[in-house]
């Protein structure tokens, strides 16, 4: 049986993709059996930051209109072993996923996964819903600013009232806080709002913490999940996350500003 | 650095005023989250009605449901100007 988990956030561009493919991929390293599969029909890009777009034959809305079986659809990580792709459609239409269909292939791949990751669409409509309605658990992806704060509570709210846990009765879905694009030289000058301030208005676990950084960038230029890139400080923050999300204890890293030393003082520091 | 800040005039920090904001908009978002989905329409047209005797701002208006295992309480509290 496997975990299913949605990466959420409400908020658009705060990094759920990105968040997505480095803890697909990062759980996969871990030697899990893991699925990563794009909710976003009509705008797939999942596929774009797992560098594998030229490799798409078919796509989820294929196959829960039977144009095409799951493992057709499925594309297998050239990097990683264990690991498994499933684009959204391009199609216009919205109404081509279908929450029976949806139920179908989780079924059928939580037989064979360890972990399904859930990339969601933003907003909170059909397309967001039905990305968090199977979930066990939720990484929501918060960036440190009043609207997508604002936006993530919006989901919380929803995780405990419009998923399958919910309306089952069942034990309720396990809400992470995972926080993108921190920058602490603005949260010390005191125009970023604080890890503690969200995990405070929040109140839900932290995951994990991702600096803004430039290896997001090239990762995705690439299309090579930023997890791979061992020596950034954005691939170590998401291998973190994994290991969190595995259960295991990981002080926190990258939330304060570096000391520079003399040496990277007088170099410039380089790129990190 | 409380000098510092001292002479600086001592601005408050955009992110602290982020904050304040937030705790009271998730405050209230959490307030709604258990209410049935007619209650925005129900409070615009108490608002729509009030509004036609009395002149009241659009935030004047506060409404909420408490239940209780066995009834429900539906509370109004309406701001009215001084007259
Ligand atoms: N930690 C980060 N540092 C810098 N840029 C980031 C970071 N996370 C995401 N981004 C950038 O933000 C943009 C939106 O990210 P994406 O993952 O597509 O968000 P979403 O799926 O929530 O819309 C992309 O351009 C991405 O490269
Ligand atoms: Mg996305």
């Amino acid at each position: 049986m496997a975990k299913i988990i949605v990466v959420t956030s409400g908020k658009g561009g705060v990094g759920k993709t990105t968040s997505a493919a480095a803890i697909a991929t990062g759980l996969a390293l871990r030697g899990k059996k893991t699925v990563v599969i794009d909710f976003d029909v009509g705008l797939r890009n999942l596929d774009l930051i797992m560098g594998c777009e030229r490799r798409v034959v078919y796509d989820l809305v294929n196959v829960i209109q039977g144009e095409a079986g799951l493992n057709q659809a499925l594309i297998r990580d050239k990097r990683v072993d264990n690991l498994h792709i499933l684009p959204a459609s391009q199609t216009r239409d919205k109404d081509a996923l279908t929450q029976e269909g949806v139920e179908k292939i989780l079924e059928t791949l939580t037989k064979d996964f360890d972990y399904i990751v859930c990339d969601s669409p933003a907003g909170i409509e059909r397309g967001a819903q039905l990305a968090m309605y199977y979930a066990d658990e939720a990484v929501v992806v918060t960036n440190p600013e009043v609207s997508s704060v604002r936006d993530s509570d919006r989901i919380l709210g929803l995780l405990a009232s419009k998923t399958r846990r919910a309306e089952n009765g069942q034990e309720p879905v396990k809400e992470h806080l995972l926080i993108t694009r921190y920058n602490p030289a603005r949260v010390d000058h005191g125009d970023m709002l604080n890890l503690d301030d969200i995990q405070e208005i929040l109140a839900i676990d932290l995951l994990g913490l991702i600096p803004e950084s430039e290896a997001v960038l090239r990762a995705s230029n690439q299309g090579i999940p930023v997890t791979h890139d061992n020596d950034s400080d954005a691939g170590q923050a998401y291998t973190d996350t994994v290991s969190r999300l595995l259960g295991e204890k990981v002080p926190l890293r990258f939330h304060e500003t570096q000391k520079k030393g003399l040496l990277s003082r007088m170099f410039g520091g380089g790129r990190r | 650095m409380k000098l510092l800040e001292f002479l600086k005039g001592e601005r408050k920090k955009t992110a602290s005023v982020a904050k304040e904001r937030l705790q009271i908009i998730v405050a209230h978002q959490r307030g709604q989250r258990d209410q049935p989905d007619y209650m925005p329409m129900l409070e615009r047209e108490l608002l729509e009605v009030i509004r036609r005797y009395v002149k009241v701002e659009q935030d004047a208006i506060n409404i909420s449901l408490d239940r209780d295992d066995d009834c429900s309480v539906l509370e109004l509290n309406v701001t009215l100007p001084r007259s």
